[in-house]
C-alpha cells in the first residue's frame, strides 16, 4: 500500500464496492465532500467512481482505498495535517 | 512535461487482477491487433498481470512498454504523460473504480472491455462516458475476442 501502509489506520470495510463505501461515509460520517477521481490523500492519487466521499470526524479522515485484486478498503486514519489539507484543497477546488 | 510520439497513435491496456483466466491471452492478442494497425501500446498493471504477460511473451513479440499501475495513474495525473485510447480490462468492481479514475483523469476515450462470471453486473455499475466490449468470457477467451475484432477497427480509426 506504499506510504498509506505506513498509517496508523482502521479498517472499517473490506472488499467492498465503491457504492458501498460511499453510502457508510455519508451516513456515518459527520461531514463529508466528495472528490473528483485522482485527487491526492496521503500522496496517493484516490481511485473510484465520482462522487467520492471523504468522511470527518474531527480530525479523522475515513476514505476509500482500492486495490485492483481486493476491492475497496474503507480506512479511518487520524490525521489532522492531512485532514486540514484536504478541507483547504476542495474549498479552494469549489470556489 | 507531456510526451506524445510522433505519428502515430498510442493506447494503454490498464489492467488489474489477473484473477480471470482469460485476461492475458485477451492482452496478447489486443496488443498484436494494435500493432498490425499501426498503434503503440503500454501495459499498466500490478506485479501479475505484468509478469503473466512477460513469462508469455520473454521475446516481446507483442509486449512493448510495461508500468506499474499505481505510476501510471500518478503520470496521467499529473499529466506527464497522455495516450489516444485506454482499454481497461474489466472483471470486478476495483476494475470498475479503475476505469472510472482513467476515464476523469486523462480526458481521453476508455474502452471498458468487460468480461467474467459478472460481466452484466459490472457494465451496469458503468454509468460514466466510455465504450463498453462486455462478453462471459471467464476461461473462453473467443466470446470476447470475436467482439474486439467487431469493435477495433472502428475504434482505431474514430475515437
Amino acid at each position: 500500500m506504499g506510504c498509506i501502509e505506513s498509517l496508523k489506520y482502521e479498517i472499517i470495510l473490506r472488499n467492498a464496492s465503491f457504492r458501498e463505501c460511499r453510502e457508510y461515509i455519508r451516513a456515518n460520517c459527520r461531514e463529508y465532500l466528495d472528490v473528483p477521481p485522482g485527487f491526492r490523500i496521503f500522496d496517493k492519487h484516490i481511485i473510484g467512481v465520482p462522487p467520492i466521499s471523504i468522511g470527518f470526524d474531527g480530525d479523522t479522515i475515513t476514505f476509500p482505498y482500492t486495490k485492483p485484486c481486493y476491492g475497496t478498503f474503507l480506512m479511518k486514519v487520524e490525521d489532522r495535517e492531512e485532514a486540514e489539507k484536504i478541507r483547504l484543497s476542495v474549498a479552494k477546488k469549489s470556489k | 512535461m507531456t510526451q506524445t510520439r510522433q505519428g502515430g497513435k498510442d493506447a494503454v491496456l490498464v489492467m488489474g487482477c489477473p484473477q480471470v483466466p482469460v485476461q492475458t491471452g485477451l492482452a496478447l492478442y489486443l496488443l498484436h491487433a494494435l500493432r498490425k494497425r499501426g498503434v503503440k501500446s503500454l501495459v499498466a498493471g500490478n506485479q501479475a498481470a505484468r509478469l503473466l504477460l512477460e513469462v508469455a511473451d520473454p521475446e516481446r513479440h507483442y509486449l512493448g512498454e510495461v508500468m506499474d499501475l499505481d505510476r501510471f495513474i500518478s503520470e496521467i495525473a499529473e499529466k506527464k504523460r497522455r495516450f489516444d485510447y485506454h482499454f481497461v480490462f474489466i472483471h470486478n468492481d476495483a476494475g470498475v473504480s479503475y476505469a472510472a479514475t482513467v476515464q476523469a483523469i486523462s480526458g481521453s476515450p476508455v474502452i471498458a472491455l468487460i468480461y467474467g462470471e459478472h460481466f452484466q453486473e459490472m457494465a451496469e455499475l458503468i454509468d460514466f462516458p466510455c465504450e463498453k466490449i462486455a462478453a462471459k468470457a471467464t476461461h473462453n477467451p473467443m466470446p470476447l475476442k470475436n467482439k474486439i475484432d467487431e469493435v477495433l477497427p472502428w475504434v482505431v480509426s474514430n475515437l
